[in-house]
């Protein structure tokens, strides 16, 4: 089919430019990071029970879903500003004059981000288990699977709104706005049940805040509750919208 | 048989309340083999026409068939046959990735138009040694010089054998050597394999230098068509200056007599004569001013350059926004025609 040979083309050629300067999936992981090493342990001196759960070690539990979320949440949002530079090489033009499926032109590009941001996670993970996160396999795996699917929504959506703006000047204050008022109502650093109830009651519009406490049920071993299909239920949901608004600014006859 | 048939082509806005008209309605007729050039000045809707020939504008009237594909009704055709190379100066770029290597630009350029890897591998090298890149294959872009990446660009654009290339601003942004040796390339695709060729260009000497016919656009309309000397004898004629001893005067009323001399005018370099074909002119007027009992001290022959023709239909100078532009008068500004003659003219 031709849109899965259009995208993986679009696909290998990201990959192949992006292992040109590896150093770039490191330096997405910093913040992240940063937070782990220099954040997490603060969480374990927490009196027990503060966040939820009965031992020290929930604290892990408790923080590196937040981290994930963190991680999956910039690094999906801040993909347009490549896009933006590709349009002014003139190489978003130089595909849509050929025969290629514009939409392949998105989905080439969100699957290669996908595939960086679940390594970056399972890297992230990894250095969390060093430092004492102790949690299933399968919760792992549940919550990469979150970040994948949340990453191609907001990997699409970010390409689009770039793409239109076409100016880094415009699009980096535009996130920030967005993004760290969602990251901050999904209770990523504590749980938002600490919070006054108006500020409980506005986290609830965040659909990270679901997705969170589905990943943090799944830690805490807890896969089959409501919890978990809330977050599945809004992971979908907000996919498909942003794939929907997402494609539209590619698929226009004019851009 | 014409590739390009383009009538009514016009593209307009909607911003807030007011309507932009871009491009108004253009005619234009490219042959198949041709070298065609489109000129226009900054903003006279030339680049937006070009968007919509190659498919990355829809036009809002008009309509106009691309190498036998109908640019409305089947655009994904039209993509198929044409090759685009995108200008390299302004808000985007040439298209070139700065950290791919020039071969995997070819490859996936290959691979974008749906050629087999085998064929496609054949095809860049081919070009590479085509457009004098033989040995830069594995560079990366960013190392390339200015007029080796607007080479890569170009073939880029050829990369599918095209019947017609588009190219925006070839040679914009290259030193003149580049640029003549583009030239070569550009005229070398057209005997070597036939392919039609349409650009435009900011460099009036780049349109007499490589193109057989020439479109002007202007205001978003097509104001003239034909080959550049077409054009010149249509709008101008041909200066005569000439120096005459004897009474001003009287010279003036003898030559104004002279059924080739369709102007006359004063000048500080003596008197200026508009003639159809200077070359026969000369011999003609020699004799009667030798007939009259004058003689001639000094005279001179100028032909109209293309940026005479432009001024004339569009009342402003191409130079003006050209990126050599010094701002001072030009070498060869004397030798231009009189200019309100040749408006009063039109």
């Amino acid at each position: 089919m031709t849109f899965i040979h259009d995208t993986l083309l679009v696909f290998r050629r990201q990959v192949r430019l992006l292992l040109r300067e590896p150093a770039f999936i490191v330096i997405a992981m910093i913040q992240p990071l940063l937070f782990l090493v220099l954040f997490g342990p603060l969480l374990t001196r927490l009196p027990i029970g503060t966040l939820g759960g009965r031992t020290t070690g929930d604290a892990w539990r408790f923080f590196v879903p937040g981290l994930l979320i963190q991680l999956g949440l910039f690094g999906s949002t801040f993909v347009g500003f490549a896009i933006i530079s590709d349009w002014r090489a003139g190489v978003i033009e130089r595909f849509r004059v050929t025969p290629v499926s514009r939409l392949a032109i998105l989905s080439g590009r969100v699957l290669r981000d996908v595939c960086t941001l679940v390594l970056q996670a399972v890297l992230l993970v990894l250095v969390g288990v060093a430092f004492g996160l102790r949690a299933p396999l399968a919760a792992i795996l549940v919550s990469l699977g979150f970040i994948a699917v949340v990453a191609i929504g907001l990997a699409s959506v970010s390409y689009s709104v770039a793409l239109l703006l076409k100016s880094e000047d415009a699009f980096a204050p535009l996130i920030n706005t967005v993004v760290v008022p969602l990251m901050l109502l999904s209770g990523i650093m504590l749980p938002m049940s600490l919070g006054p109830g108006w500020l409980q009651g506005i986290s609830r519009i965040s659909p990270f805040r679901y997705i969170i406490d589905a990943m943090r049920s799944a830690y805490a071993g807890h896969y089959w509750n409501s919890l978990m299909a809330e977050g599945v239920a809004v992971a979908i949901g907000l996919a498909i919208a942003c794939l929907f608004l997402g494609s539209r600014a590619f698929l226009k006859e004019n851009a | 048989m014409p590739i390009i048939e383009a009538t009514g082509l016009a593209r307009t806005y909607q911003s807030r309340k007011r309507v932009v008209h871009a491009v108004r309605g253009v005619d234009l007729t490219v042959d198949e083999g041709e070298i065609v050039g489109f000129l226009g000045p900054n903003g006279a809707g030339k680049t937006t026409t070009l968007r919509m020939l190659t498919t990355l504008l829809r036009p809002t009237a008009g309509h106009a068939t691309v190498a036998g594909a109908d640019l409305v009704r089947d655009p994904v055709a039209v993509r198929r046959r044409i090759g685009f190379v995108p200008q390299a100066i302004g808000q985007t770029m040439g298209g070139t990735d700065n950290q791919a290597k020039v071969i995997e630009e070819l490859h996936d350029q290959a691979a974008l138009y749906r050629i087999g890897k085998a064929d496609g591998a054949r095809r860049a090298k081919a070009l590479l040694s085509q457009l004098d890149l033989g040995g830069l294959g594995d560079r990366l872009v960013k190392t390339l010089s200015g007029g080796q990446r607007r080479r890569l660009e170009i073939a880029l654009g050829l990369v599918h054998e095209p019947p017609i290339v588009f190219l925006d601003e070839p040679t914009t942004g290259l030193d003149p050597q580049s640029r003549s040796n583009l030239w070569d390339h550009i005229r070398r695709l057209r005997s070597d394999l036939g392919t039609t060729v349409f650009l435009t260009t900011h460099y009036l000497e780049e349109a007499d230098a490589l193109c057989d016919r020439v479109i002007i656009i202007d205001n978003g309309v097509t104001v003239a068509a034909g080959t550049p000397d077409e054009l010149k004898r249509h709008v101008s004629g041909d200066v005569v200056t000439l120096k005459v001893s004897g009474p001003a005067d009287r010279a003036r009323q003898l030559l104004a007599a002279q059924p080739i001399v369709r102007d006359v005018a004063e000048s500080d370099e003596g008197l200026r004569l508009t003639v159809e074909h200077g070359e026969e002119a000369l011999p003609a007027l020699l004799r009667a001013v030798d007939g009259a009992g004058m003689t001639i001290s000094s005279i001179s022959l100028s032909r109209p350059t293309l940026d005479d023709v432009f001024l004339t239909l569009t009342g402003r100078s191409l130079r003006d926004d050209s990126p050599s532009s010094t701002g001072k008068p030009t070498a060869d500004a004397t030798q231009q025609p009189d200019l309100a003659a040749a408006a009063s003219r039109k």
